[in-house]
């Protein structure tokens, strides 16, 4: 199953020239900075835009193709969007909203107005009218109807960017339920990498109008434009890996990544449940000789691939920790002083404090790293 | 307390069923004209644009002159109406019907615009998105959503339409019991000797119901504006 998008797109001083081919179900994220065509991309897959040239295929359906004058209008597409602003209808109470789209849907359900309900916890705000809700709450009634509609892929643009960090942090435990327990495919565009670490399966990563990267999460975590987006706090390794349960003597998350184990801050996972952790890489210290005496829960053993100048005082390292790659942060003296050049083996120590695990979706057709 | 002799109950009357008939008839057309001005472009945009409005710039007498030569026993329209429907305008309520419908459409269709300029069309797309096809949005979303602008424009025109003068006067003349609004009653009793007394009465009634139209209009206003929560 896949999600097939192109489209090119001329608007004044804006050209889209977007292309991308992901397999489904998996949240694709749509990653750059504000105003580089990932709303347009959005607006194209859900029909509300024209697109100049283009081709939406999902699955089996061409919902667009310019070239075969095919254009399913976007009441047919049966693709939910969650808008940034919501888009509750002002003139219904929340109920409403959601039977609104309830009766519109199309016979065969896959999703029933109780379990929408459970799941995203709307009960006690059915009776509200839309503007006596938090930002929060407006959300999830959105992603809600959305779902009601029975869409076969949901779109969701920037829902989050216009709540602060604490009203996020009350959703997205939500986005990753709905990701989880629904498998339905979605394209989620934000300029917030940590959203996307916590739900993407793929990143597409635009800029100025075209799309110039895409893969999986853990490798596009490298990538160079990335990087230069993301700002360098911000730049480090996503690995997956499965939970290996808490360690009986120091409480820690134990994880299995590739062929190594990290020790990560505690979270509620049993053993076996897929995990994705964040290597930042100004947390990673790098030694040439095998370091005793440390407090660092985390010493792994592997093998330098490339250093890259990075920004004038420092230098990114690129190191194997057996199929897997992690980059450490250091600066131009400590690369020369201890020589760090490709092939050199090395210790990387990282402290448990600063790693935390995220749930991951478990499919594993769209999990090329697992 | 004002006492009314029984013409000038009848007056009251008639301008009321008068005003009542005339915004039942705008409104539908009013409607549709005034989505199509907002949300479409096209060509003769600007001209369709000026003859809504047309009635406001004209002489009222005139635009009842053109109703008699459209609408006349004799007119094209008149007389189709009359072989095919045997609906008489000349000298009727309905003929005061359409000529103070005519003269309070742009009224009308200007408050609509205004309210369906606020309607967030972010809204008709989200209803796109969930399945509506274009008459169910219409229905559903973009119509509640205006009510506003429709219920302020229906109120101002049933108050327009009671102090129609000039295009009642021309169309349908001032017939007692039958055309004779509240405006023509007060001009007709300003006419006649010792008079006066009556027209006072008159110009009361019409005032208290003018002021009572603006009044109930900013309150339907207000009510709505508090359910949709601005």
């Amino acid at each position: 199953m896949m999600l097939e998008l192109a489209a090119k797109k001329n608007r004044g001083n804006f050209a889209l020239d977007a292309r991308f081919e992901l397999p489904t179900p998996g949240v694709v994220a749509l990653f750059g900075r504000s105003g580089c065509g990932k709303s347009t991309v959005v607006n194209v897959i859900a029909g509300l835009l024209d697109a100049d040239q283009g081709r939406v295929v999902l699955d089996d359906a061409v919902l667009l193709d310019t070239e075969r004058q095919i254009n399913v209008t976007p009441e047919r597409r049966r693709i939910g969007y969650v808008f940034q602003d919501a888009r509750l209808f002002p003139h219904m109470n929340v109920a409403a909203n959601l039977r609104y789209a309830e009766k519109r849907a199309p016979a065969q359900r896959y999703v029933s107005f109780d379990a929408v309900a459970g799941m995203l916890d709307l009960d006690p705000l059915m009776q509200r009218r839309t503007h006596q809700l938090s930002g929060g709450e407006r959300q999830r009634v959105a992603i809600g109807r959305a779902l009601l509609s029975q869409p076969r892929l949901l779109l969701l643009d920037e829902p989050l960017a216009s709540l602060d960090a604490a009203r996020r942090e009350e959703v997205l435990p939500y986005l990753e339920t709905l990701r989880d327990q629904l498998a339905i495919p979605m394209v989620y565009v934000s300029h917030n990498f940590d959203e996307i670490l916590r739900l993407a399966t793929y990143v597409v990563l635009m800029e100025a109008g075209k799309t110039i990267a895409q893969g999986g999460v853990g490798e596009m975590s490298l990538n160079a434009n990335l990087r230069a987006i993301i700002g360098a706090d911000s730049v480090g390794a996503i690995v997956d890996g499965a939970a290996l349960g808490l360690d009986a003597v120091s409480g820690l998350m134990r994880v299995q990544v590739g062929s190594c184990e990290l020790k990560v801050q505690p979270v509620a996972a049993a053993a076996g449940v897929k995990l994705r952790v964040q290597l930042l890489a100004r947390d990673l210290i790098v030694a040439t000789r095998e370091p005793q005496h440390v407090s660092v829960r985390n010493v792994l053993t592997g093998v330098v691939r490339a250093v890259t100048g990075d920004d004038p005082g420092s230098d990114l390292v690129a190191i194997d920790i057996g199929e897997t790659l992690i980059m450490a942060r250091v600066t131009k003296a400590a690369t020369r002083e201890l020589g760090l050049a490709p092939s050199l083996p090395v210790w990387v120590l990282v402290k448990a404090v600063s790693l935390r695990a995220y749930p991951r979706a478990g499919w594993p057709r769209c999990d090329p790293g697992a | 307390m004002i006492w009314l002799n029984p013409s000038e109950t009848d007056a009251l009357g008639i301008s009321l069923s008068v005003a009542a008939r005339s915004v039942l008839l705008s409104l539908p057309p009013a409607v549709l004209l005034a989505w199509v001005l907002t949300r479409r472009r096209f060509l003769g945009h600007t001209l369709l644009d000026a003859l809504v409005h047309l009635p406001l710039v004209l002489p009222p007498v005139m635009v009842g002159y053109l109703l008699l030569l459209l609408f006349g026993a004799r007119g094209p329209i008149g007389a189709w109406l009359e072989r095919a429907f045997g609906i008489e305008l000349v000298f009727t309520r309905n003929g005061a019907a359409l000529a103070t419908a005519v003269m309070a459409f742009p009224l009308m269709v200007r408050a609509m615009r205004i309210s369906l300029e606020n309607v967030d069309r972010g809204l008709e797309d989200a209803a796109r998105t969930l399945g509506a096809g274009a008459l169910d949005r219409f229905a559903t979303v973009t119509l509640p959503l205006m009510l506003p602008g429709v219920l302020a424009g229906a109120i101002t025109a049933f108050s327009a339409a009671l102090g129609e003068f000039g295009a009642v006067i021309t169309f349908v003349s001032n017939i007692p019991g039958e055309t004779r609004t509240l405006p023509l009653a007060l001009y007709s009793a300003l006419q006649t000797p010792g008079g006066d007394e009556a027209a006072a009465r008159l110009a009361a009634i019409s005032f208290v119901l003018g002021l009572g139209g603006l009044l109930l209009s900013e309150w339907f206003a207000r009510k709505v504006r508090r359910l949709l929560g601005r």
